[in-house]
């Protein structure tokens, strides 16, 4: 287990981003390979089944199930408006009449003698998909999708929360190191990708939200504070779907942690930019990082870096486990031989100078390598 | 070839993250294992394909046996000749979030949990049970069953000749989802049908047209019956036909095993059920991973087994503590530990899940998290393994003051219960042992007298499938070579003050008695491959698998841990307060040498 340590996200200033955006079900792809698409641009779309609502018809009509179809005012395939009668049951010359009528517009899908039931689906539901990032399409997925790939600026955090969304970069810290608090969001935050440093404060992030913030990154968070915005208590790292108003991404973890240097400046030199940004996690198999991606073509493509680096003699580390949660420094000695930890574990260890000079022993599994 | 000319066996089981590989061979008259091998699992991308990962495994293993298995084209040399290759391989899997199921009922107490035993029982993960008495209005049914995008459904309900107009609504349900599969956007949604066989023509009628269904018997054909094997075994073969064929690098891998990829908690399942058999035995099983914990049990031949999506100790880590809340995880910590930033470390081992405790008293956070993880899977595997709901059975009036109706009482006998088996890193990989047979006491309060044991580098899985091909290599190297023998707990059940008395021990070989009090752990050493006879003799009010104040003798078998007494009460009866809490833990965990003292 020569790679006992956790590789580092990915911050660059520059390297190729491909995005594979899929519709949820086979639709129509509106662009061809080589078009050159914007981040807001619909690529395909596609139409969901509408939502079904079920009629029990012979409840309504108080007949046998069997009865059914042939009291039916409408046939399989026939469109019918909310309110509308179905089907109807008349005896003795109309004395006993009774009913059914549509709970919603739609489309009679099917009939059933067996049940009773008549199952009315809804007008579809249309979905449209964007290129997500400024970029230029690759490949097409038949009827189902595209690969749009793109140049720029990637940053990954450690876990978001929220979806897509596209802003414009504006720094609201000094320094890495300072909290975003309230008082630096101001109106002009509205539409926008706040960045703040070490740690969001509860009112911060209410306040991102009543301006209408787009996203907002910073390095760290309270635990209480994430539950509190989220309304829930957070249980596993699968996140995406939530509605907070805006997106959030966290770089370093839990905790007053300032943002890292190199992630703070990387978004301080795109200030003003666009930016697409991502707070979907999944920290399981199949890991999935939450993200800021700036597009900038230049001339010169860069490869995507290695996804794994080697720990060697020299490495700038960060120490990812208490009771060094967060502290930097770089490995001096990477020992062979397991060695006793204080839990009396056997593990196999590295021997890292802090930036404050003390020589700490950790095991190579809560060291995270820093990319250069 | 027949089981006697069977001599190198290498059997893998693919992980979501980590593929396992074992050899064992036959050293004399008996099968043994040789080496184990290991490497990341590569099911997802940029490799997709399982078998890269398998190979790296089985180079690992070639390397630590000195043994060559592969030729130069990465193909295994079958048979074993000449120092090489193996006689037979065989896989199981669970790579890529496993076999995932959705299963429909009628009545959710009754036909639906009876397809969810079946589910589980397969091996699958079940994402949701839907019931005509669940609670949800018919086109929140759909609307859930077209988001889950499960990779087969199971529908079940009602009982052989019975109404059959219930059924067909909820498949006509289905068929209005229009539900897609999770791998392979161009194949139908495997459904199997497993209710009363009087409705199947209208049932194949509904979805034969959008799905790919198929008919088994009814998996429960009276209301006095359960029959789970016919679904149990379709559910197998779908796995194999429809999601394994699906999943990148399976269908080479199919080609290669020399009898049907099982998915792993099948194949765990399987072993126990084996073992449970042979010994006469009732067993209780735990794997607790990272995002999600295991129970199997066998009581009385009756094999259950639940999965607890969501309780696991690094990815799982925060719902553990947001299910039980800090106070509980708290109580089970000997000594203070700092609770201002406790929220924060826990998220960040959620985050970060490959990290390990470095400082003591991170070590005994994440154990104290371990017991509040293991009690809240057990308690769900309780409330699942009972006996068949809804049937009619004759009460005495001492079963009318049990306040509990028929069926309702769990299978699962703690008096009862034979061997307690623990694996997962949290307790394979425990620095002390003792710590591994706390957790597991505390975890699922043994009453009694009962064996622990834990699975050491998880080998049961690789052993499940080898039980399909060659039981007797599988029980061998199960017996020998699998579980580390902890020791036996012995544990009255019964409330008394600490200090009172509580239990008499008489070795009977050396008449050496010790009295125990209540409210007390004590451990004895008892080595490895030996046992004692004991005459447990409790004072009235405690029970230790007799009745009520009387004596038990019986044999006890040793371990690396010993015997441990536990007089701490059952139900367990730890201090309210929280000062006296840490004191009393504080005092356990020295009389057990559960930490180093620093």
């Amino acid at each position: 287990m020569a790679q006992a340590y956790s590789p580092g996200l990915t911050v660059t200033e520059s390297t190729i981003i491909r995005k594979e955006r899929r519709l949820p079900l086979p639709g129509q792809v509106k662009v061809s390979v080589g078009d050159v698409v914007a981040a807001q641009q619909v690529v395909a779309e596609t139409a969901l089944p509408g939502n079904v609502a079920t009629v029990n018809v012979a409840h309504d009509l108080n007949v046998n199930t069997e009865e059914v179809p042939r009291l039916m005012l409408k046939s399989e395939g026939n469109a019918v408006q909310i309110q509308e009668p179905i089907a109807e049951y008349k005896a003795f010359w109309g004395i006993f009449h009774s009913v059914s009528r549509s709970p919603i517009s739609g489309t009679i899908e099917s009939i059933s003698p067996v049940t009773g039931q008549v199952l009315i689906r809804g007008p579809a539901v249309p979905v449209e998909l964007t290129a997500y990032v400024d970029g230029t399409v690759v490949e097409v997925l038949g009827d189902e999708g595209v690969v749009i790939e793109c140049q720029g600026a990637l940053l990954q955090g450690i876990i978001g929360i929220g979806g897509e969304a596209h802003g414009e970069v504006m720094i609201a810290v000094e320094h890495p190191a300072q909290p975003l608090t309230a008082d630096r969001i101001t109106e002009d935050c509205h539409d926008k990708l706040i960045v703040g440093g070490a740690q969001a404060t509860l009112d911060a992030l209410e306040r991102a939200r009543e301006v209408g913030a787009a996203g907002v990154v910073v390095g760290g968070i309270d635990a209480h504070i994430l539950d509190e915005l989220l309304g829930e208590t957070l249980g596993v790292a699968i996140t995406g779907d939530e509605d907070v108003g805006f997106t959030l991404i966290v770089t370093e973890g839990f905790g007053e942690l300032s943002m890292a240097q190199r992630s703070f400046d990387l978004l301080t030199a795109h200030a003003g930019q666009q930016a697409s940004l991502n707070g979907a996690t999944q920290i399981r198999a199949g890991v999935i990082r939450p993200e800021v991606i700036i597009s900038h073509p230049t001339a010169e493509r860069i490869p995507p870096a290695p996804v794994r680096a080697e720990l060697k003699i020299g490495s700038p580390v960060r120490l990812i486990r208490d009771p060094y949660f967060g502290v930097l420094g770089t490995v001096t000695a990477l020992p062979e031989e397991l060695q006793r930890i204080e839990t009396e574990a056997l593990v196999r260890v590295a021997q890292v100078r802090t930036e404050d000079g003390r020589e700490l022993t950790i095991p190579r599994a809560n060291i995270e390598l820093i990319q250069q | 070839m027949g089981p006697d000319d069977i001599n190198f066996i290498l059997a893998t089981d693919c992980g979501s993250t980590t593929t396992k590989a074992i050899l064992i061979a036959r050293q004399g008259d008996e099968y043994r294992l040789q080496v184990r091998g290991e490497a990341p699992t590569t099911v997802e991308a940029p490799f997709e394909d399982v078998t890269i990962g398998v190979r790296n495994a089985i180079a690992e293993v070639e390397e630590l046996a000195g043994r060559q298995l592969l030729n130069g084209e990465g193909q295994l040399i079958r048979p074993a000749r000449n120092g090489q290759g193996v006689d037979v391989y065989l896989s199981t899997s669970s790579a890529g979030g496993g076999l995932q199921v959705a299963v429909v009922g009628l009545v959710r107490r009754m036909t639906a949990e009876s397809a969810q035993r079946a589910a589980l029982g397969a091996g699958a993960i079940v994402m949701e049970v839907l019931a005509l008495d669940d609670g949800r209005r018919p086109h929140e049914r759909i609307e859930r069953l077209r988001r889950l995008r499960p990779d087969m459904i199971l529908i079940s309900g009602g009982v052989d000749g019975g109404e059959e107009r219930r059924v067909v609504e909820m498949a006509e349900l289905v068929a209005a989802a229009k539900p897609q599969p999770r791998l392979g956007s161009g194949f139908r949604l495997p459904v199997i049908y497993a209710g009363n066989v009087a409705a199947r023509s209208r049932i194949a009628e509904t979805l034969q047209d959008v799905t790919a269904l198929t008919m088994v018997d009814n998996l429960r054909p009276t209301l006095e019956e359960e029959n789970l094997g016919p679904a149990r075994r379709e559910i197998q073969e779908e796995f194999l036909r429809h999601v394994m064929s699906q999943a990148p690098g399976y269908s080479k891998l199919m080609s290669w095993a020399d009898a049907d990829i099982m998915p792993t908690p099948a194949a765990v399942g399987s072993i126990m059920q084996q073992i449970a058999a042979e010994q006469n035995i009732n067993i209780v099983g735990v794997d607790i991973g990272g995002a999600t914990t295991d129970v199997f049990s066998v009581f009385d031949g009756v094999f259950n087994r639940t999965v607890s999506a969501n309780l696991g100790m690094s990815y799982s880590i925060a719902n553990v503590v947001a299910e039980t809340g800090l106070r509980n995880i708290l109580r089970w910590v000997p000594g203070d530990v700092a609770a201002g930033d406790l929220q924060n470390r826990i998220r960040n081992k959620m985050i970060r899940p490959t990290t390990v405790p470095q400082w003591l008293e991170g070590l005994k956070l994440e154990q104290a998290i371990a017991r509040e993880a293991l009690r809240l899977a057990f308690a769900q595997h309780k409330q699942l393994a009972t006996g068949l709901k809804g049937v009619q059975q004759e009460r005495d009036i001492a079963d009318a003051f049990r306040q509990t109706r028929a069926g309702e009482e769990t299978l699962v006998d703690m008096m009862r219960l034979d061997l307690l088996v623990g694996s997962g890193g949290v307790l394979s990989h425990a620095p002390r042992r003792v710590q591994a047979a706390m957790m597991l006491i505390d975890g699922f309060a043994p009453e009694g007298v009962t064996q622990l044991a834990v699975d050491s580098i998880f080998m049961m899985p690789q052993l499940g499938v080898l039980a399909q091909v060659h039981p007797e290599a599988a029980r061998q190297v199960f017996l020998r070579d699998c579980l580390v023998h902890l020791g036996t707990c012995i544990a009255p059940v019964g409330q008394g003050r600490p200090g009172s008395p509580c239990i008499t021990v008489t070795f009977t070989d050396t008449g050496e008695r010790l009295n125990v009090a209540a409210g007390e752990l004590r451990r004895i050493e008892l080595p490895e491959d030996s046992a004692r006879e004991l005459v447990i003799d409790p004072v009235r009010g405690y029970d230790v698998g007799a009745g009520r104040g009387r004596a038990v003798k019986t044999n006890v078998a040793g371990g690396v841990v010993g015997l441990i007494i536990d007089t701490r009460g059952r139900p367990l009866d730890l201090p309210e307060d929280v000062e006296e809490q840490r004191t009393a833990q504080v005092q356990w965990a020295k009389a057990v040498g559960l930490y180093p003292e620093v």
